[in-house]
């Protein structure tokens, strides 16, 4: 079978008109979730099949693509929808996310500032944010077009009392436009303030079959409490590759001794700051075993 | 041989319908702007952006309603070759395509429900002219302020006063698009 035996991008081209007409609603009503008759996809359900049909639906000839996977270009899910649309849109690629105009993202928004030339399209496994709150989805579509909100708010006040803090680390709620409490998906929580930004965020939930998404900017508020005001926490620690110590870090175990180094969840961040010279305590380490290193 | 009901669609669906999507998608999430649209040739008076959006986003799944100022049998003949789009009053169209004062009264489309707000009318104006300037933009997508000649303010006003519900719009002329959904709040230039 030849690449062109495909539609472009895959999906037939009703298919794609019904996402688009989604996609738009989902625009004018920032935060929403609008439902959708999301397609089986030829990878499985929690592999972005949500997001991949998204991309599909917006990518155009002309679109360089980026797919990042935990902030990372490299790994299996990243690299395997990355060359599905290589395939089946024949798009330009790139691991620069300055060069992309599409960026298809599990969990992360990349460190580099967005612009206004660039859509952010999330993979989504439960848009819900009121879901493992309330079961019912009558239910939570009621609570939605009545603004009621408050069990969100309990949910984080016991989070309070239970643990001093908001314990909530990633899939933080936030509030679009003082209107919809909206699940950024499982990005840390270190992101929701990039959410504020020039670049058009769309949201896909393929099993779900929701898509929403948020404007570029629009006032998106992390919910927290006057007292115990929202905190974008990460890992008190510079990258030990680049030096980094505003990035949002992931911590690698490397040995069984306790040993440990945190690095740049973002691969293209950490990699252009040490094509670019700067240095970690680690830099040097990738020559040698790096588990004489953490002790 | 020329036939104006058989020509005048995308000459490659896929790709053309693609470049014409993210044109809307860019006119609906950053109010004010104005995007080159183009692909489809419809019968007058349709414009070359309205006849784009049409075939881009129309189907035999999206009733649509069109006004009086549109309403030909040639055009109508084409909408329906083109995209087998159904024809359906004002209430219970998802697409209306007409002049502006052809569309109205607004108050006979449907602005959703609050479950369910998505399932909301929009509205492809058609104008004499297209131009970033007069009324004030403000809301999601617009950095600061954005200007565009709407026809007229309190219509949109009444329209942004009942979000999440409302109508969505795109404003066409020639080629060239702009969108407002229902989240922009209009004041007088």
């Amino acid at each position: 079978m030849t690449d062109q035996a495909y539609n472009f991008a895959y999906l037939d081209e009703q298919t794609k008109r019904m996402i688009r007409r989604a996609i738009l609603k989902g625009v004018a009503v920032p935060g929403y979730q609008v439902p959708f008759a999301s397609r089986e996809m030829p990878m499985p359900y929690g592999w972005g099949t949500g997001g991949v049909q998204v991309s599909a639906a917006c990518l155009t000839p002309d679109d360089t693509l980026k797919v990042i996977d935990q902030g990372a270009d490299d790994t299996t899910n990243a690299v395997s929808i990355r060359k599905f649309f290589e395939k089946t849109a024949q798009v330009a690629v790139t691991e620069k996310t300055g060069e992309a105009t599409v960026i298809q993202t599990r969990h992360r928004i990349p460190e580099e500032t967005l612009t206004e030339d660039q859509i952010l399209v999330y993979q989504v496994p439960i848009p819900e944010p009121l879901r493992f709150l309330e079961p019912s989805e009558v239910e939570t579509r009621k609570m939605h077009s009545l603004e009621e909100y408050g069990l969100m708010y309990v949910k984080l006040y016991e989070d309070i009392s239970r643990h001093g803090e908001i314990a909530t680390a990633y899939a933080y709620p936030v509030r679009v436009e003082d209107r919809y409490v909206m699940d950024p998906s499982p990005i840390p929580k270190f992101d929701n303030p990039k959410m504020e930004g020039a670049a058009l965020q769309l949201f896909g939930a393929g099993r779900e079959q929701r898509i929403y998404a948020v404007p570029p900017y629009t006032k998106v508020v992390s919910l927290d409490f006057e007292d115990h005001p929202f905190d974008p926490s990460k890992a008190p620690h510079p990258c030990a590759l680049c030096g980094a110590e505003d990035s949002y870090l992931d911590e690698v175990i490397t040995d069984d001794q306790g040993g440990r180094m945190f690095v740049c969840s973002d691969t293209d961040f950490c990699g252009s700051r040490r094509a670019a010279g700067f240095t970690g305590e680690m830099s040097g380490a990738q020559d040698t075993h790096l588990g004489a290193v953490g002790e | 041989m020329q036939n104006a009901v058989l020509d005048g669609g995308l000459a490659d669906p896929a790709r053309d319908a693609a470049f014409a999507f993210r044109a809307a998608l860019d006119a609906l999430s950053r109010p004010g702007t104005i995007r080159q649209i183009e692909g489809a040739t419809a019968p007058a008076p349709c414009s070359a952006a309205a006849a784009t959006l049409i075939v881009t986003l129309c189907d035999p799944t999206t009733p649509l309603y069109v006004a009086p100022s549109h309403d030909t049998e040639a055009l109508r003949d084409w909408i329906t070759f083109q995209t087998g789009a159904p024809f359906a009053a004002a209430k219970d169209a998802v697409f209306a395509i007409g002049t502006w004062d052809a569309l109205a009264p607004l108050g006979a489309y449907a602005v959703g429900t609050p479950a369910y707000p998505d399932r909301a009318a929009t509205l492809i104006v058609e104008m004499p002219t297209l131009d970033a300037e007069g009324a004030v933009l403000t809301g999601p997508g617009i950095k600061d302020t954005a200007h565009l000649n709407l026809p007229e303010v309190a219509a949109f006003q009444a329209n942004r006063a009942q979000f999440p519900l409302g109508l969505d719009f795109f404003f066409t002329c020639g080629a060239r698009v702009a969108g407002l959904p229902r989240s922009t709040r209009v004041t007088e230039g």
